[in-house]
């Protein structure tokens, strides 16, 4: 099986509720409370895991226990893993104020396959709106079954007791209490949960909605905070293998003497698989520099400007997306009309820890430690290249710096187990920089084609949307157009073969960026011109009240002042929905009419996410999406020719430094009472659209190719006589 | 050939037997293990694996471990005292100035090497001076903040 064939649609935008009556509280073994929770059907989960597919979507791709301990601390199992976003904060959070206990008796135990049910990972901004609220109702529960453990101690009916900071109290007798570590203490409880604790209503929260910084931040901040590359095993050796100059380039011939006659350098040849391990990484390096191979590189003059043509012309057959109305009698009703081809190159992950894998394998057991945002699937993938059950591997939690999607691919980690069997040591396969960029799983390149038309009431007449290879997730409009129609033309990533060069994947709010850019380029044009100013022109043309919320509070924090574009202003506005959440965003943009140059000066961005367990973490992501948006707005494009791929490093491939920056302002509407939505993911969409839109604004240059380049902008000016 | 070399390393004076050649970032995280000091691309374009040498931040991805010979080396794991974070470890902390955490220590150094150098600096010098270390998950705005709340926390004395 391909490797990023299976998880296609655990990244369509998941709506679904997710339905808490049909939870399954199951009992084991063990001392203290232990609450074994799951949502949806265990049988369906069982067999998922099993046999790894077909894949449907997957309602139940999360689950958790907690277990309350005789010490009184409180353990969170999850296989959610924590990179960045901040869940090893919110999610205790969430579980200490549904058990009334202190945050800091919460200890949060991620993604160790071993003691965390099964997860499908980390990604679609799923832990808290489909993670959380299964543990906050295994919170409750372990608090109705303290408050009833309670009652027989200290002989006083459950309605007469409240829990406080870890300690069971009765009402109005405060003295008398007794705390979670007595109640649990050498107890083995089999309980089976009565399905009566309610969540807290928001009224009741002390710790959920309080703005909180980095649980983990002491760690990271002091060098303490262990990735997989800090794991280092007695003999362990780190590997390096020899890699072709492009994808499906033949090894012709290799002579290896060299690289064996150094010192304590092990060589492994398996067929075509040769690498070098060493007790240092730089001195496996250094062996592989000795090896002499050449390669036979397939030809082709597939490069990154003519791909989009290939895309189209090696598009699927679509899928109907979303459709109502007559687009003829909607473009008959429409007075002006615009056609246009929106594109968008791939780009790299580029986290800052590139993926890295740790394998050690005593007999038939294997233990694992990997930067991954899929521990589960890792763990499946040992198990196979190695040949055991996989009961007998055991992925370790640790640390991931940045995923951003590009971890749900364990590539690495599958070579490590290869070569800990192979060396018959530990072994450490940490991807050098070039082989990050090399082997990613890039956002995948994609065309958007939109034909539209404007009413002489300004309205949108109708709306024919055709997106090829971005994917389905943000196509839908959510504009009131009674003639419409989105299709969507491939995956994107997944789902069999593709044209594709190399492998393509989800990269933070997969396919949204793309459609967002494309759509709200798109209104832009429409409102330029119908005449009419682009914040107007959108209210006009929406009636969904979260969506006219979250414009209109980022306009007032913009201080927006009503002009048709382009007004010399440099100003952008972009909206959208992602992971459930509604966002909007206003960049201020600067364009230096002789380099092209533009630079984003300020940018508003309001997110309606409804209950925001932890506003600072909220808001954090809100700016690293921002800040990282400005990336694929700008400068981030792979560029290739066949299956080569020239951007290997952080030189030509520019990712947003601190000179980038705007003022950020972030708006949370605050709508405590409704269901948490994502917060990982969805600001990032609306900066493609946002600052092309800027530019047009500032200049009158329409740009219809992320990234936003100058030289595209400085040729748009030359040729409009500009300049 | 090996060759024995002598440094200081977080205070305490450090002798071993090691390829000259090879780079002080991987002696510090595979012989020393020291292994706050990260590895980002290698090529001195991303800061991860910043250290200070007599206080100056270097990228230890492209230092020789002959070159530091004699020298004062601190990695983050040398920049608390007596267990008591450093004013800028506790601005990072404080203003959430981190993500994923992976930058951070090469941040943090980088920030440290400079405000010894400009210990009141404007929030455009402070850009200017982390502009070369990289960041994905887009802290930058925080990690700005930190450094200035730092800088004004410890009254021009780093």
């Amino acid at each position: 099986m391909s490797t990023d064939s299976y998880l296609e649609l655990d990244f369509q935008d998941e709506s679904s509720r997710f339905n808490m009556d049909r939870r399954d509280f199951i009992k084991i073994a063990g001392s203290g409370i232990i609450l074994l929770f799951s949502i949806g059907d265990l049988s369906l989960l069982a067999q998922e895991v099993r046999t790894r597919g077909p894949r449907h979507s997957l309602p139940t791709d999360f689950n958790a226990f907690l277990r309350i301990g005789e010490d009184g601390r409180i353990a969170c199992y999850t296989g959610k893993i924590e990179m960045g976003q901040g869940v090893i904060t919110s999610l205790a959070q969430e579980l200490a104020d549904e058990l009334d206990a202190p945050l800091d008796s919460v200890d949060m135990v991620m993604g160790d396959t071993e003691l965390c049910p099964w997860d499908a990972g980390t990604f679609g901004s799923l832990t808290t709106r489909a993670f959380g609220p299964a543990l906050r109702a295994a919170g409750a529960e372990a608090r109705q079954v303290l408050l009833e453990l309670a009652s027989e101690k200290l002989k006083a009916p459950t309605d007469k007791l409240v829990t406080e900071n870890g300690f069971v109290c009765i009402t109005g007798k405060r003295a008398q209490r007794i705390s979670y570590a007595e109640l649990t203490k050498g107890k083995r409880i089999e309980r089976h949960a009565t399905g009566k604790a309610a969540v807290k209503k928001p009224a009741e929260f002390k710790i959920m909605t309080k703005p909180l910084t980095h649980r983990d931040a002491a760690e990271k901040v002091s060098g303490k905070a262990k990735y997989a590359g800090d794991i280092q095993l007695p003999d362990m050796l780190y590997a390096r293998i020899l890699r072709p100059p492009s994808h499906d380039a033949k090894l012709i011939d290799v002579d290896l003497s060299e690289a064996r006659q150094m010192k304590d350098v092990q060589v492994i040849k398996e067929g075509d698989f040769i690498a070098v391990l060493h007790r240092h990484p730089d001195v496996a390096e250094a062996a592989l520099s000795k090896i002499k191979a050449r390669f036979d590189k397939p030809q082709s003059d597939l490069n990154d400007t003519n791909i989009f043509d290939y895309l189209l012309k090696n598009a699927p057959e679509g899928r109907t997306v979303a459709q109502d109305g007559d687009l003829q009698k909607g473009e008959s009703e429409s007075k002006i009309i615009v056609e246009e081809t929106y594109l968008d190159g791939y780009k790299a992950h580029a986290p800052m820890e590139p993926h890295t894998a740790v394998v050690k394998i005593d007999g038939d057991k294997a233990t694992v430690w990997a930067s991954t945002q899929t521990p589960f699937n890792a763990q499946q993938e040992v198990a196979r290249e190695l040949g055991l059950p996989s009961a007998n591997v055991r992925v370790m939690p640790v640390f991931v710096g940045g995923g951003f999607g590009g971890k749900t691919r364990n590539l690495q980690i599958v070579e490590a187990a290869r070569l800990a069997k192979l060396a018959g040591k530990p072994v450490q396969m940490a991807w050098t920089r070039a082989e990050e960029f090399f082997y990613d799983s890039f956002r995948p390149a994609a065309v958007v084609k939109i034909k539209s038309g404007v009413t002489d009431k300004a309205r949108i007449g109708f709306w024919d949307y055709r997106v090829y290879f971005a994917g389905e997730r943000g196509a839908k409009e959510f504009y009131d157009v009674p003639n419409h129609s989105t299709v969507a033309y491939g995956a994107g990533f997944g789902g069999g073969p593709s044209p594709h060069p190399f492998a393509t994947g989800a990269w933070r709010a997969p396919g949204n960026n793309t459609n967002t850019f494309a759509r709200e380029s798109h209104i832009d044009i429409m409102a330029a011109k119908a005449g009419l100013d682009p914040l107007a022109f959108r209210l006009q043309n929406l009636t969904d009240p979260k969506m006219r919320r979250v414009l209109k509070a980022a306009a007032e924090q913009f201080d927006w002042q009503p002009a048709r574009s382009p007004s010399g202003k440099g100003r952008g506005i972009a909206c959208g929905i992602d992971a459930g959440t509604y966002v909007a965003a206003i960049a201020a943009a600067e364009v230096d009419k002789e380099t092209g140059e533009v630079k984003v000066k300020h940018v508003a961005c309001a997110q309606d996410m409804g209950l925001a367990i932890n506003p600072e973490g909220a808001r954090i992501q809100m700016e690293g999406c921002i800040t990282m948006g400005l990336g694929y707005a700008l400068k981030e494009n792979i560029r290739f020719k066949g299956k080569e791929i020239f951007d290997l490093n952080f030189d030509t491939y520019e990712i947003p430094r601190f000179s980038w920056v705007p003022k950020i302002e972030t708006i949370l509407i605050d709508d405590k009472e409704a269901d948490s939505q994502g917060g990982g993911e969805p600001a990032i969409i609306t900066m493609g659209g946002a600052v092309a839109n800027a530019i047009f604004d500032a200049v009158g240059v329409r740009l219809f190719q992320l990234p936003l380049t100058s030289e595209a902008i400085r040729n748009a000016l030359n040729k409009d006589g500009h300049s | 050939m090996e060759e024995s070399i002598e440094f200081t390393l977080n205070g305490k004076s450090t002798k071993l037997t090691v390829d000259p050649e090879r780079k002080l970032l991987w002696v510090l995280r595979t012989n020393l293990g020291l292994t706050g000091t990260k590895y980002g691309c290698g090529e001195s374009f991303c800061g991860a694996c910043t250290v200070l040498v007599d206080n100056e931040a270097v990228r230890s991805c492209q230092t020789t471990i002959k070159s530091v010979r004699g020298k004062e080396v601190v990695t983050i794991e040398g920049l608390s005292k007596k267990g008591a974070l450093h004013p800028l470890q506790k601005a990072f902390a404080e203003h959430d100035a981190l993500q994923c955490g992976y930058c951070t220590p090469g941040m943090i150094l980088n920030a440290y090497a400079f405000l010894r150098k400009n210990p009141r600096p404007s929030t455009s010098q402070i850009i200017d001076a982390m502009d070369d270390n990289l960041c994905r998950c887009g802290a930058h705005a925080r990690i700005l903040q930190a450094i200035a709340a730092a800088a004004n926390e410890m009254h021009g004395a780093i």
